[in-house]
C-alpha cells in the first residue's frame, strides 16, 4: 500500500466486477432474513404480517418522496393511503386469529379487493388492480423476508449479496455496487455491465459506515472511504472522461465488419421487456439470449403461460423479424428459484440444474415451451436448452415441443415449431457435439471455462484458473467448425463475447456470431471493425 | 350531539377514483368527528377516512355526494369536504 493509504482517505481493495466510477454516499442494505414461512403461533402470524405492512409502508412513502414526478408520486400515495387503512387488512388479521399463515391470510384479504377492481367497468378503476397487486405483492415479498430496502439514486449501495430482482428493481443512475459475496461472473456482475453500474465484490462490507462518502473504482476494484478533494477531483475527472468514451462508443453502430470487410452479426443478451426499451432493433442483429429464469425468480407464484406467451410475443414483435433467442429456464446453479430448485444441494454447479431440472419439473418446462411454440408465430423465435449433456436430453425436449404443438393444435391456438438449438457449455457436448441433431449451437462460455478448468468462477482464489485459455478456445474452434461443415449456426452468448480484447482471439476461432450485453455493442463492434487490419 | 349532513355534485372527470380519494379521505381524517359518505340522502353510508371503502363505491362523475357527520368539529369537516369536491379536488383551501 502506498503513502496514500495514511491520510484520511482509507483505501478497500475488492475484485472489479464491472467498470466504471461512482462518486456518492455508502448506503449499507441490512442482510436478508431468509423463509418466514414454518409454522409459527397466530401472535407471531399477526405480528409478522403488522411488520410486513410497516415496511411495505415505510418503503412505499420513502419511494413516493422520491419519485420527483408527480404521476409515479400520486401512484404511490395511493398505494400509501391503501395500507394505512386498517380495513383492507382487517380481514387478514382476522384469518389470523382463526390460525391462518400471515401470507395466506393477506392473500386472502386482498385478492377480493383486486377483483372487484378488476371487473370494474371504469377504465381508471381498473387500473388500479394492478396497484393492489403491486401493493399486494410488496407485503408478501416482505413476508417472505425478503426485506426490501429502497435505495435512493446516486448512492454506493454496500451490501452482503443482492439478489438480481433487487438489482432490477433499482434505479442505478450514478450509483455503484459493493458486494461481500458473488464474482466477476455472477448474475448481477453481468447485470451490472450490460447496465454500465460500476461494481466491485470481496469487500468485507461490515467495516464500511452507512452514509459516508466514497469513490467507487469498477476498474481497478477499489473503493475509497472518505476521499479527501484530490482525489474526489481526479475521480470525477476520470468518470467524465468514461462517460464520454462510452458516448463515442456507443456511437459505433450499424453491421459490424472486420478491416477486411466480413461481416459478423452482433446480436444482444437480455433479461426482459425493460431493456429493450432504450435499443433500436435496427441497431442489432437479434437478441442472442434471453435469460428466462428472471421471469421466475423473486416471486411468490411461478410465471404462467399465459405471461411468459405475452412477454415473448412483445420480444419477437420488437424485434421485427430479426430471431430471438429464448433460452428455457437455466435455474439452478447459482439461480436458485423458490420451489423448484434444490436448497442445499451439494454442488449446484454440478447438480440437477438448466435442462436436468426441467426434465424434472415437467408441467414447469411444458407451460413454457407452450408460451414458447404460441409465441413463435409471431416472427423469428428460437428456442435455445441450456445445460445439454447428451444427445438424449435434446432429443426429450423437442419431443415435448412437439407434443405441446400437437396439444396446442387441438385446443385450436395458433403455435408453430421454433427451431431448437443447445447451449455448449458442458465440456462433454463440446467434445461429441458432431452427435447432437440441434437446430444452431451457441456457446456459454461462462460455463464452459469453468467446467474445462474445474475452477469455480466464484472462487477468488482460482480467478487465474477460470479464465479463457487454450483448451477453451480449443473447444470453441471445434464446435465452430462442426456446424459450419453441416450448415448450422454458432454463436457465443457468455461474458467472453463481450470483452473486447477477446475479440480477435473469438475471431480467429472462426467464429462470426456475438451476443452481448448491450452496453458492449459499441465496444465489441469497434473491436471487431480493428481485427485484421494489422495482420491483413 | 353535534349533528349534521350536506351534500354537493362531483364533476371531476375520472370520478371519485385514486387521487380524489386520497386527498378526501386524507382531509376526512384531519377531523375528529365521525364522517360517513353516501351516493344517496339515506345511505348506504361508508367510513368516510377509509380510502378501501371510499374507493369501493365506485362513484363515477356527475354523481352527488352525500356527507353526514357527527362529532365537536362535524360542522367545519362538512364546509371543508365540500369545498373540496366542490372545487374538482384542487390543493390549497
Amino acid at each position: 500500500m502506498d503513502d496514500r493509504a495514511q491520510r484520511a482517505a482509507h483505501r478497500v481493495e475488492g475484485r472489479p466486477a464491472a467498470p466504471g466510477i461512482a462518486l456518492g454516499p455508502l448506503v449499507r442494505l441490512a442482510a436478508v432474513r431468509h423463509d418466514a414461512r414454518q409454522h409459527r403461533p397466530p401472535e407471531e402470524e399477526r405480528q409478522a404480517l403488522a411488520d410486513a405492512l410497516a415496511a411495505s409502508q415505510e418503503a412505499l412513502g420513502l419511494l413516493a418522496r422520491g419519485a420527483g414526478d408527480a404521476d409515479a408520486e400520486a401512484i404511490l400515495s395511493f398505494q400509501v393511503a391503501m395500507l394505512e387503512d386498517d380495513n383492507l387488512a382487517a380481514p387478514a388479521f382476522a384469518l389470523i386469529g382463526g390460525g391462518e399463515v400471515a401470507h395466506r391470510a393477506w392473500r386472502a384479504a386482498i385478492d377480493p379487493e383486486i377483483a372487484s377492481y378488476d371487473e370494474a367497468s371504469d377504465p381508471y378503476f381498473r387500473a388500479r388492480a394492478s396497484d393492489l397487486r403491486d401493493l399486494r405483492d410488496r407485503v408478501l415479498r416482505h413476508l417472505a423476508g425478503e426485506a426490501e430496502q429502497i435505495v435512493p439514486s446516486g448512492v454506493i449501495v454496500a451490501a452482503d449479496d443482492m439478489p438480481p430482482s433487487m438489482f432490477l428493481a433499482t434505479d442505478w443512475r450514478g450509483g455503484g455496487l459493493v458486494l461481500r459475496r458473488g464474482s466477476p461472473s455472477s448474475h448481477v456482475a453481468i447485470l451490472a455491465r450490460s447496465r454500465g453500474v460500476p461494481m466491485v465484490v470481496g469487500v468485507d462490507v461490515d467495516l464500511l459506515r452507512d452514509g459516508a462518502d466514497a469513490v467507487l473504482d469498477g476498474d481497478a476494484g477499489l473503493l475509497i472511504v472518505e476521499p479527501d478533494s484530490d482525489i474526489r477531483a481526479t475521480y470525477g475527472r476520470r468518470r467524465a472522461e468514461q462517460s464520454e468514451l462510452r458516448r463515442t462508443a456507443a456511437a459505433f453502430t450499424g453491421p459490424a465488419r472486420t478491416a477486411s470487410g466480413e461481416s459478423v452479426r452482433v446480436m444482444i443478451n437480455v433479461t426482459g421487456l425493460a431493456e429493450l426499451g432504450d435499443i433500436d432493433p435496427a441497431e442489432v442483429d437479434g437478441i442472442g439470449l434471453m435469460r428466462t429464469e428472471f421471469l421466475f425468480q423473486g416471486r411468490e407464484k411461478l410465471p404462467t403461460e399465459e405471461e411468459q406467451y405475452q412477454i415473448y410475443r412483445r420480444m419477437v414483435e420488437w424485434a421485427a423479424g430479426r430471431p430471438v433467442t429464448i433460452r428455457t429456464l437455466d435455474a439452478g446453479g447459482d439461480k436458485p428459484i423458490a420451489g423448484l430448485t434444490q436448497p442445499g444441494d451439494i454442488n449446484p454447479f454440478l447438480g440437477v440444474r438448466g435442462v436436468r431440472l426441467s426434465l424434472r419439473h415437467l408441467e414447469v418446462f411444458r407451460a413454457q415451451l407452450r408460451a414458447l411454440a404460441r409465441a413463435a408465430v409471431a416472427g423469428n423465435l428460437k428456442v435455445m436448452i441450456p445445460m445439454v449433456t447428451v444427445p438424449d436430453e435434446l432429443e426429450r425436449c423437442r419431443a415435448l415441443l412437439e407434443e405441446v404443438l400437437e396439444e396446442l393444435r387441438r385446443e385450436g391456438q395458433p403455435a408453430q415449431m421454433p427451431s431448437l438449438g443447445m447451449m455448449v457449455e458442458v465440456p462433454a457436448a463440446a467434445l461429441t457435439i458432431e452427435d447432437f441433431k440441434a437446430d444452431f449451437f451457441s456457446i456459454g462460455s461462462n460455463d464452459l471455462i469453468q467446467y474445462v478448468a474445474a475452477a469455480s468462477r466464484d472462487e477468488p482464489q482460482l480467478a487465474d484458473l477460470a479464465r479463457p485459455s487454450r483448451a477453451v478456445f480449443g473447444l470453441i474452434r471445434h464446435v465452430v467448425d462442426h456446424a459450419e461443415r453441416v450448415g448450422r449456426e454458432t454463436s457465443l452468448c457468455g461474458d467472453l463475447a463481450g470483452d473486447p480484447a477477446q475479440v480477435a482471439a473469438l475471431l480467429d476461432q472462426g467464429l462470426r456470431c456475438f451476443s452481448v450485453a448491450p452496453g458492449a455493442l459499441g465496444p465489441v463492434r469497434a473491436a471487431i471493425a480493428r481485427y485484421g487490419s494489422a495482420s491483413a | 350531539m353535534n349533528k349534521h349532513q350536506a351534500s354537493v355534485l362531483m364533476r371531476h372527470e375520472v370520478g371519485l377514483h385514486a387521487r380524489p380519494s386520497v386527498k378526501l379521505t386524507k382531509l376526512a381524517k384531519a377531523f375528529e368527528s365521525r364522517i360517513d359518505l353516501g351516493l344517496s340522502p339515506d345511505g348506504p353510508w361508508i367510513d368516510a377516512k377509509s380510502i378501501v371503502k371510499v374507493m369501493a363505491t365506485r362513484a363515477p362523475k356527475d354523481s352527488t355526494i352525500y356527507f353526514r357527520a357527527e362529532g365537536s368539529d362535524a360542522q367545519a369537516a362538512l364546509e371543508a369536504l365540500v369545498t373540496l369536491v366542490d372545487g374538482d379536488f384542487q390543493d390549497g383551501r
